[in-house]
């Protein structure tokens, strides 16, 4: 049986990997292509809020980092109508009038180069933001309204850099060519679904690596009594650095995979709304664990397409709800709801399953054992 | 000279605009540790106010209407403020002391209030009536009986569930009847313009040969009374004595016998109220839509955290700052001002001379700053502080 | 005389008006076992407070080994040999009893140990022998948690050893226990003593009488007596600030 649980991610991921491409159409496929690499972020989330217990609501540069580095090395390397302008870069270029390549996008030339900046960059750029923020001891809320400044800075800066990386457009990434495909193709999109079916094991066992040995035990330290790691000899900065760092990186190669499958990087990626939406979908699917924020995230956006496409306006209703009802009435999220034995607890309330004789975690409840014997019924 | 000045009474006054919009924010932040996201929409809400209010004005002919925008001031305050009664009733006080969760839970209720003011039309009005009074009527004619078992909680969901979707079968349903005028949204999507009165218009007089702008002038005293009116309140008034007390220690004074719900209520009501009155003032600046809000939330923490939590003068200090360097930062005046000054000092000047670079410039010395004081100008100090 | 191993001269801390410590000086021997009692507001946190690193004086020196300590993070002073158990039991309550301990036994504590490294067999028999003795082995994978206040209290104090340092500070090791629970962390920190310098901080008088070590008392921050228990208790300053007999108020 414990077996059994421990394989049913293995076969879920095994079916989207080779069953799904055959039933559903190339639309979903897409779709789903762009859920499977929002879980990526999801993860990075999860590792400093669900363990750490920072909340970040700035992952959104990060994610938007990734996102702009791959669009522009496919921008630079693609030759064609759509996307190249007279002087050989890409068009958007031209309409500034800007006649040789920035500086700093020159190393985008070269693929290996744009795969190891994909995460590379974000991951350094969280290390630093990350080290200013908790060198000083800048934690819980003061944490979270920084990293939303941050983001601030980086949406404001690459919605005023028309000429550096084309303002509010943002980049398109539809009609570039990857492996003499274009992007926005159906066999391109096909391959970019496998390759984040891929890459998401992987940063599942890396998120698995970090929070299950001594070092989760760190991290949980820190998120639960930070002032009893310091004074047991430990220094929490380096390790918050390293799980920020980490999750940057996570976010950076989530944005490089949703870009080239929704065809576009904008500064709306970075939008106060998009960074606190990426913390909803590690909430709902249950934060402190590892499947949650990947239930999450896939959970939340399929709604979002179905609820979207069948009446656009109840959206904001509908997520609106869904942040006050995760966070009143289910905080362990459904996957915690689920193991903490939520279910069974509600069929028993409903006379389906049977009660519990007993309740053995009360009688180690040091609240409930300080109550008087006798509790008189009012 | 005249520039400096000019573009001192304009960051004077954007500062002013920030403080009002974070003096609410601060109340709530510093006093009740809730990350209240939604300020920005009740702000947006006090500027719908506003427009109701004036055009409610409207048919009263032009001599009543040049009233309008002190009732609307009034108006705003408390409408924002019973929202944010209800909202501290029904949901933040199950978050006291989880501040990351009320800022989850509020950025949620965010969400649902700019959606309403987009598509809030007579049916749908009706039918969240109809899904209110069915909820709470079956919900509380309930067999005792059956409230006592256990599935109640369940239960009381289902029915709320059931009452909801009732709501949208009578919104469909009077949609359905298809008559245009009825189904019309009240305010729609798309931005809305307020008049100002005739005596806020144009300019009140000069100094030095500076135009002095009535609107701009108005917002710095109405700020500037609506501080004082709060330090008055909080150390004066007889419920800010409570507010204070329960700040510093919730069940002594419950003991005390200082009734903390409703503290709790009127604090919360209070920072409402203030965004209600900063919303109706940012209508005379231009025209607001749905999404007002965004724009100033994130400044308006900045404010708070750059100040010192806690502290009505950091409030004052910081949001003044932040409109100073904004105003001349992000309009480049400082070119102009100093036209000789080196290339590179000129090109970074240039750099940053929109409004959106300003705030760039902005953001990045806040978190310089706080790299040498990490709990602002006026931190709280002691024992208590780091527990 | 040897070096003490701790020593505070002429330490105050200022909260903003509010002296929490005046003039404070104190020093022990290696090996010592010290009670320290006081009122309520007497400093004695304030004074762990400025040895653990988590408040800095406003003035004054404190030295470790004859070297100053002044102005290092919590952290640093925890590696040179300074344990604390906090007035509540704080004990990760995620985590189970033995990784507790493991947590604080960890001889490398930087997050690239914690990560490539295993601990060696010795630190895990130590960590057994400890629970073992704290009577916790029964209860090694069950999360900290949900253990009972006196286990919780028996566990932080066991992190404490499991850390190894040289000075271990308690501040109110037996609030909530029971009396039987109470005369076993007795004996507990008698055997602690010796190996490491003990500071107690206490209320329980009859405790402090059971420890039968050198009694200080503070009040309103400033060093009011020190002795044995039966002297203290038989200075008419400790009984004046204790029960109030004075008529200047």
């Amino acid at each position: 049986m414990k077996l059994f649980r421990k394989l049913v991610p293995w076969i879920l991921l095994a079916f989207a990997f080779f069953v799904l491409p055959e039933i559903l159409s190339q639309f979903r496929l897409n779709l789903f292509g762009r859920y499977f690499s929002l879980a990526i972020v999801a993860l990075g989330i999860d590792l400093i809020w669900g363990y750490t217990g920072l909340l970040s609501l700035g992952q959104g540069i990060f994610f938007a980092l990734g996102g702009y580095a791959i669009a522009m090395h496919l921008l630079l390397v693609t030759k064609n109508d759509f996307t190249t302008g007279a002087n050989g870069l890409p068009k958007f270029f031209e309409n500034y009038g800007v006649d040789n390549l920035p500086f700093f996008w020159e190393p985008f030339w070269s693929f290996p180069v744009t795969l190891i900046a994909i995460w590379i960059i974000p991951a350094v750029v969280a290390g630093l933001v990350g080290y200013l923020i908790f060198r000083n001891r800048i934690k819980g809320v003061y944490f979270s309204i920084i990293t939303q400044a941050s983001l601030m800075v980086f949406y404001h800066f690459f919605n005023g850099q028309q000429k550096l990386v084309n303002g509010t457009n943002g980049l398109k990434t539809s009609t570039t060519e990857l492996f003499g495909m274009i992007v926005g193709s159906d066999d391109a999109q096909l391959l970019l679904y496998r390759v984040t079916l891929i890459i998401l094991p992987f940063a599942y066992l890396l998120c698995k690596f970090l929070t299950s040995g001594r070092f989760g035990d760190a991290l949980i330290g820190i998120r639960d009594d930070e002032a009893r790691v310091r004074f047991t000899g430990f220094n929490p900065v380096p390790f918050k650095v390293i799980v920020f760092l980490v999750a940057g990186g996570l976010a950076g190669i989530s944005g490089a995979l949703y870009t080239v499958q929704s065809g576009i990087v904008s500064p709306q990626y970075m939008a106060i709304s998009m960074s606190i939406e990426m913390v909803i979908w590690v909430a709902v699917g249950g934060r402190g664990t590892l499947i949650g924020p990947i239930i999450g995230a896939v959970l939340v956006n399929y709604l979002r397409s179905l609820v979207s496409e069948a009446l656009p306006e109840a959206w904001l209703f509908v997520q609106g709800g869904l942040f006050i009802f995760v966070v009143v009435l289910m905080p362990d999220g459904i996957y915690g709801w689920l193991t903490k034995g939520g279910a069974a607890s509600m069929l028993s309330a409903f006379g389906i399953a049977k009660r519990a004789k007993t309740y053995p975690s009360l009688d180690l409840d040091e609240q409930v054992n300080l109550e008087p014997k006798t509790i008189t019924p009012k | 000279m005249e520039l400096v000045f000019s573009q001192l009474l304009d960051g004077v006054s954007i500062g002013s605009v920030l403080l009002l919009a974070a003096t609410g924010l601060a109340i709530v932040f510093g006093l009740m540790g809730v990350i209240n996201l939604a300020h920005g929409e009740l702000m947006m809400v006090g500027a719908y106010v506003t427009y109701v209010v004036q055009n409610l004005f409207k048919p009263l002919g032009e001599g009543l209407f040049q009233l309008y925008y002190p009732v609307a001031l009034v108006a705003a305050f408390f409408v924002t403020a019973v929202v944010g009664v209800f909202l501290e009733k029904t949901l933040i006080r199950k978050l006291y002391g989880r501040p990351l969760e009320t800022l989850l839970a509020t950025w949620g209720v965010s969400l649902i209030l700019i959606q309403f003011v987009r598509s809030v039309s007579t049916p749908m009005v009706l039918g969240i009536g109809v899904t209110v009074i069915l909820g709470i009527l079956v919900n509380r004619y309930l067999p005792k009986k059956i409230k006592s078992r256990p599935f109640a909680p369940y239960l009381a969901g289902l029915i709320w569930t059931a009452s909801a979707l009732l709501g949208i079968v009578t919104i469909s349903a009077i949609t359905g009847i298809g008559n245009r005028a009825l189904n019309k949204p009240w305010f729609g999507p798309r931005n809305i313009d307020v008049t100002a009165p005739k005596w806020l218009q144009g300019s009140w007089g000069s100094i030095a040969g500076i135009e002095l702008p009535g609107i701009r002038i108005f917002i710095i005293i109405l700020s500037a009374l609506l501080l004082l009116g709060v330090a008055w309140f909080l150390t004066k008034s007889v419920w800010g004595l409570r507010i204070r007390a329960v700040t510093q220690n919730r069940q002594m004074s419950n003991c005390l016998g200082i009734p903390t719900d409703s503290v709790d209520s009127i604090t919360f009501g209070v920072g409402s109220g203030l965004a209600g009155v900063a919303g109706a003032a940012i209508t005379l600046l231009g025209s607001v839509g749905p999404n007002l809000g965004a724009a100033y939330i994130v400044s308006c923490f900045m404010v708070i955290v750059l100040g010192g939590v806690g502290n009505l003068v950091g409030t004052v200090i910081a949001s003044m700052m932040l409109g100073i360097i904004q105003s001349i930062i992000g309009s480049g005046s400082l070119l102009i001002a100093f036209p000789d000054m080196p290339k590179v000092a000129a090109a970074v000047v240039e750099f940053f001379a929109t409004t959106s670079m300003s705030y760039v410039l902005i953001f990045i010395f806040i978190i310089g700053f706080l790299q040498f004081k990490p709990t602002g100008m006026f931190p709280q100090k002691g024992r208590s502080v780091e527990a | 005389m040897p070096t003490p191993i701790l020593e505070l001269q002429d330490v105050s801390v200022d909260f903003d008006g509010f002296f929490a410590l005046t003039d404070l000086s104190l020093s022990l021997q290696p090996g010592e076992l010290r009670s320290i009692i006081g009122p309520n507001g007497a400093g004695k946190t304030t004074f762990l407070d400025v040895i653990t690193g988590k408040v800095k004086p406003t003035k004054g020196a404190v030295s470790l080994r004859g070297e100053s300590i002044l102005g290092l993070s919590e952290q640093k002073i925890s590696r040179l040999g300074v344990g604390r158990k906090f007035q509540t039991p704080r004990v990760f309550n995620n985590l189970s009893v033995v990784r507790n301990l493991e947590f604080a036994a960890a001889p490398n504590k930087t997050p690239f140990h914690l990560m490539f490294e295993t601990l060696t067999s010795s630190v895990k028999d130590e960590v057994y022998r400890i629970m073992d003795y704290v009577g916790l082995a029964p209860y090694a994978k069950v999360e900290a948690g949900s253990l009972s206040h006196g286990q919780k209290q028996w566990l932080a104090i066991s992190m404490l050893v499991a850390q190894a340092p040289d000075v271990i500070l308690l501040d109110e090791p037996v609030a909530g226990l029971t009396d039987d629970e109470t005369a076993r962390t007795a004996e507990l920190i008698k055997s602690l003593a010796g190996d490491h310098t003990v500071v107690v901080i206490e209320h329980d008088m009859e405790f402090i009488r059971d420890l039968g070590a050198p009694v200080t008392v503070l009040h309103q921050g400033q060093l009011l007596t020190q002795g044995m228990m039966e002297e203290v208790k038989a200075d008419p300053r400790v009984i004046e600030v204790y029960l109030g007999q004075s008529d200047d108020h």
